[in-house]
């Protein structure tokens, strides 16, 4: 059933009206146009979806709406912007991370949440931070370097 | 509700300026401001010439800002082939680099170059960008000659400029001659269409020694817009009145709907179902009920007999299934005779599974028909094939359909990404309105067009002092080309096949590339019919480095096999027999940089759990070679191999751009590696089981190397050749050989799963 939904979205406040199962992914995606959380799986398996809640990565392809209520939600646009990148985004760049990039919301949202609570995480810190998440393309190496160098910068 | 603006970079106007046929450059009117001379001369026209090969004006043209717009019927999948086109343009016609922009993918503004195939970006590609860049500069030079009044011999280029090498204040910019308006420059175009595409002009490209811009690390530009989440993928393409669409498939492969219940979704908010032979589909406004409508829809289908051998089963099936076409590679000496002559034979059989492209989505296409003419954006590798395939599925005539490529979710070959053009296409036409498709993930994995599955027998004869008298390789597998390696044709897409079009299978497999001097050798490859004739989720087709990485693990696997046999280090052997210096070299440097050890496989002197290993293996792969040492720990309780460090030798002729060709490389390593360890798509006697994450696992991070050491090999007189894929193809090998070392055990099955490696060690 179609249902009225306030949704706090990169500090800005916008109302979606979606049946209450609708996962969160699609009422970013559709209805309030933020593109970069990208379908990957639908079964919260590879991280493509990634969004913080509260601070916390959560797939947003499996969160139904009504789960949401007025969490801060926070996409990978939400996390920096080229005049204020986070560092990740900065070693994403320098490192010339991705190669299709679609998964890249995973890695950078999931490494953000990292970083915020580990400033210093070792390389086998870092790896089980991440485990799960998947990239296609095999740019594991340059992921690891580009959260070292973030962790660098912050640090 | 709230909506954001549509991005602008996705509105009619805005696409027709970015990639449309008119020159503009952005902001400035459309301006026809050049000299009368340049006007009334035969190489400038104010109107374009036809998009043909046979005109420059396909590929290059000067904007009125003197910016330079570069045209190319290829894709970039990701590995920075964009820049290093551009870098191949700008050095040519001596402009800066940041002057270059370049419109790829897009059949309204591109010839067809042959997309993304066989690592041909650089090769094929970038060879026509820079014959099509040099005869530009030639005729720009030409024409600042009748306006300066100076001998074109007596004028230089710097930046765009042409001035007289004596007088520097007589000169003219490429703008000044002809931003603005088109070259009317005839090519000379060798007749073929796609990869093999060649038109060059009269211009004799630079000589390599001059160069100041191909050969620099110049980072990709498009990675910023990704990770700052302003670029839209094919994924985010939407237009006016659009609704979403999805497809529906058998659970058991082969049948057919015989009874959609369409009532069953009437309580879903505009849904509405597609159903045409064997093609069923669903639409609806919103995406989120378009993928319940799917879900529920009542559909009775046929039961055919469930068409699939046992998993168990497969390599048996390979093994007796009679061979449809078989194919000898050029051979040396007589090798029957030579095995009769042997003192000793060795004999090996190697095993290869179907694997999944599994794109990190699913694939995704938005087919929209409006005023007579139809636009795809679509993540294909192949917009020009695309486009005929979806003008076929849409009854209109190919040139009144557009396709534009948009990045996608990876690609690695022949993906999902025509099928879901084609199936888009369908429903588009079937509801009067553009649908944009995306797959599920079970469709991405289970049904995408496979990697085929194939045994491969090596044997050699040795004489009595352990020389090899000669070799015989055989490839036994189901085609690479049972379905073509592109979506133009109908009996190649699932929808041309659901809606009855019958396949037409091709044979095509591969010959392990490498220079080993035997005196007697062949090489030879059979192929077999496919498991079922229609819409199979094990199609097989081409899939990154298409039968190289199998056929790689099986023939360096067994040169190890025989230099353990006969008591000689691998590298050693190996440098035995290789002819070819480029191979010898790479060897040599990937041996130096990882500071390999001569000694004989396997070690024996461990004890632990835990052992370690080191192997090699390499290949060529067109004009390219690569050699790759692999580390490994393996586990022998559990099974698991962890690849802890690579190294890795590559030689792909001229290098264009190191630090993209880096990235091309470790990535070729790490998904190699994962194909290696992980990946086997796994199927019951319906249906292919594999249909997620857990069902296909692929390698973790937890599970990637520690170190990936590349060495690159550049020369500079040399043409280049491929890297998108060179480096995937002595992976398996390098890692089989390597655990050989650690544990003594020789592994001929992939992939070298925890469960497999375990049972193989006991």
């Amino acid at each position: 059933m179609n249902k009225k939904f306030s949704l706090n979205v990169n500090g800005e406040v916008h109302t979606v009206e979606a049946d209450d199962e609708t996962p969160l992914l699609y009422a970013l995606r559709d209805d309030l146009g933020l593109n970069n959380p990208h379908f990957g799986c639908g079964l919260a398996q590879c991280g493509a979806c990634t969004v913080h809640v509260d601070g916390k990565p959560r797939h947003s392809c499996v969160m139904p709406l009504s789960e949401v209520g007025d969490s801060k939600i926070v996409t990978l646009a939400g996390l920096g912007t080229p005049e204020h990148p986070h560092p990740l985004q900065t070693a994403y760049v320098q490192e010339q991370v991705p190669q299709c990039a679609y998964c890249i919301n995973g890695w950078i949202m999931t490494a953000a949440a990292l970083l915020r609570d580990n400033k210093k995480p070792t390389d086998a810190e870092i790896r089980t931070a991440l485990r799960g998440l998947k990239c296609r393309c095999g740019t594991h190496m340059a992921i690891l370097r580009a959260v070292k160098r973030a962790a660098a910068m912050m640090g | 509700m709230t909506r954001m603006e549509k991005p602008a970079a996705f509105s009619r106007r805005a696409l027709l300026q970015a990639g449309g046929a008119l020159v503009v450059s952005v902001g400035a009117p459309l301006a026809f401001k050049t000299s009368a001379r340049a006007a009334e001369g035969a190489a400038a026209a104010t109107t374009k010439p036809p998009l043909t090969p046979d005109q420059l004006s396909s590929f290059i043209a000067v904007n009125a800002d003197g910016t330079v717009s570069a045209y190319f019927g290829k894709m970039d999948m990701g590995q920075g082939l964009s820049v290093a086109i551009r870098q191949m343009v700008a050095e040519e016609l001596d402009v800066p680099f940041a002057r270059v922009r370049i419109f790829i993918g897009d059949t309204d503004t591109s010839v067809n170059q042959g997309g993304a195939s066989g690592s041909t970006g650089v090769q094929n590609g970038g060879k026509q960008m820079r014959a099509a860049a040099a005869e530009a500069r030639r005729v720009l030079v030409e024409m600042a000659g009748d306006k300066l009044g100076e001998p074109a011999d007596q004028l230089t280029v710097k930046d765009g400029v042409i001035s007289a090498a004596n007088d520097a204040a007589k000169k003219v910019s490429y703008g000044e001659l002809i931003g603005g308006q088109f070259f009317n420059v005839h090519l000379d175009w060798n007749g073929e269409m796609g990869n093999p595409l060649y038109a060059p002009g009269k211009a004799k490209p630079k000589d390599p020694k001059t160069y100041t811009i191909v050969g620099q690390p110049i980072p990709r530009d498009d990675i910023a817009p990704k990770v700052f989440a302003q670029e839209n993928f094919c994924t985010d393409v939407k237009v006016p009145g659009m609704v979403h669409g999805r497809v529906i498939r058998p659970a058991v492969a082969g049948a057919e709907p015989v009874k959609v219940d369409e009532s069953s979704i009437k309580n879903i908010p505009g849904a509405r179902v597609v159903w045409d032979k064997g093609f069923l589909g669903v639409v609806a406004d919103r995406e989120w009920d378009a993928i319940r409508a799917a879900k529920e829809l009542k559909v009775e289908w046929s039961q055919p007999t469930p068409p699939l051998p046992s998993q168990a089963d497969l390599y048996d099936h390979i093994r007796k299934a009679p061979v449809r076409k078989r194919e000898e590679g050029k051979g040396v000496g007589n090798v029957e005779d030579a095995f009769k002559n042997a003192a000793r034979v060795i004999e090996a059989e190697y095993e290869w599974p179907f694997q999944s492209h599994s794109t990190m989505g699913p694939a995704c296409a938005l087919v929209e028909v409006k005023d007579g003419r139809a636009t795809c954006w679509s993540g294909t590798q192949k917009a020009h094939f695309v486009r005929a395939g979806v003008a076929a599925m849409l009854g209109m005539p190919e040139d009144k359909v557009r396709v534009i490529w948009t990045t996608g979710p990876g690609s690695y070959g022949r993906s999902d990404a025509d099928d879901c053009a084609a199936d888009a296409a369908v429903l588009a036409k079937a509801v009067g309105r553009p649908v944009r498709l995306q797959y599920t993930r079970d469709q991405g994995t289970g049904w995408d067009p496979k990697a085929p599955a194939s045994i491969h027998r090596a044997r050699a004869a040795l004489d009595a002092s352990g020389n090899v008298l000669a070799y015989d390789f055989l490839s036994k597998g189901f085609s690479r080309i049972d379905v073509n390696t592109n979506g133009s044709k109908p009996w190649d897409t699932l929808a041309g096949q659901n809606l009855g079009v019958a396949l037409k299978s091709g044979d095509a497999f591969g010959f392990p590339g490498e220079s080993y001097g035997f005196a007697n050798k062949r090489a030879a490859w059979e192929t077999i019919a496919p498991l079922l004739d229609r819409a199979s989720p094990l199609r097989s087709a081409h899939m990154r480095d298409p039968v190289g990485p199998q056929t790689c693990f099986a023939s360096e696997s067994f040169i190890d096999e025989l230099a353990a046999a006969l008591n000689v280090d691998p590298i050693a052997f190996r440098l035995r027999y290789v002819r070819d210096p480029r191979d010898i070299a790479v060897i040599k440097a990937a041996a130096e940089k990882a500071g390999w050890q001569t000694r004989v496989s396997p070690r024996r002197d461990q004890r632990g759990n835990t052992v370690s290993g080191r192997g090699i293996a390499y290949a060529q792969r067109g004009a390219t070679r690569v050699a790759v040492i692999a580390e490994v720990d393996v586990d022998r309780a559990s099974g698991k191999i962890w690849p802890r460090k690579f190294t890795v030798a590559h030689d792909c002729g001229q290098i264009i751009n190191p630090d993209g060709l880096h990235h091309a490389i470790e990535n070729n390593v790490v998904q190699a590696t994962s194909r290696t360890l992980w990946e086997e798509v796994k199927f019951d006697s319906k249906n292919v089981t594999s249909v997620d994450w857990r069902t296909y696992p692929i390698l973790d991070v937890t599970e990637a190397p520690e170190q990936v050491e590349i060495v690159m090999i550049n020369h500079p007189e040399i043409a280049p050749s491929g890297a998108g894929e060179a480096a995937s193809r002595p992976v398996p090998a390098a890692i089989a050989n390597a655990v050989f070392d650690a544990t003594g055990v020789r592994i001929r099955r992939a992939p070298f799963a925890p469960g497999y490696v375990k049972s193989a060690l006991s």
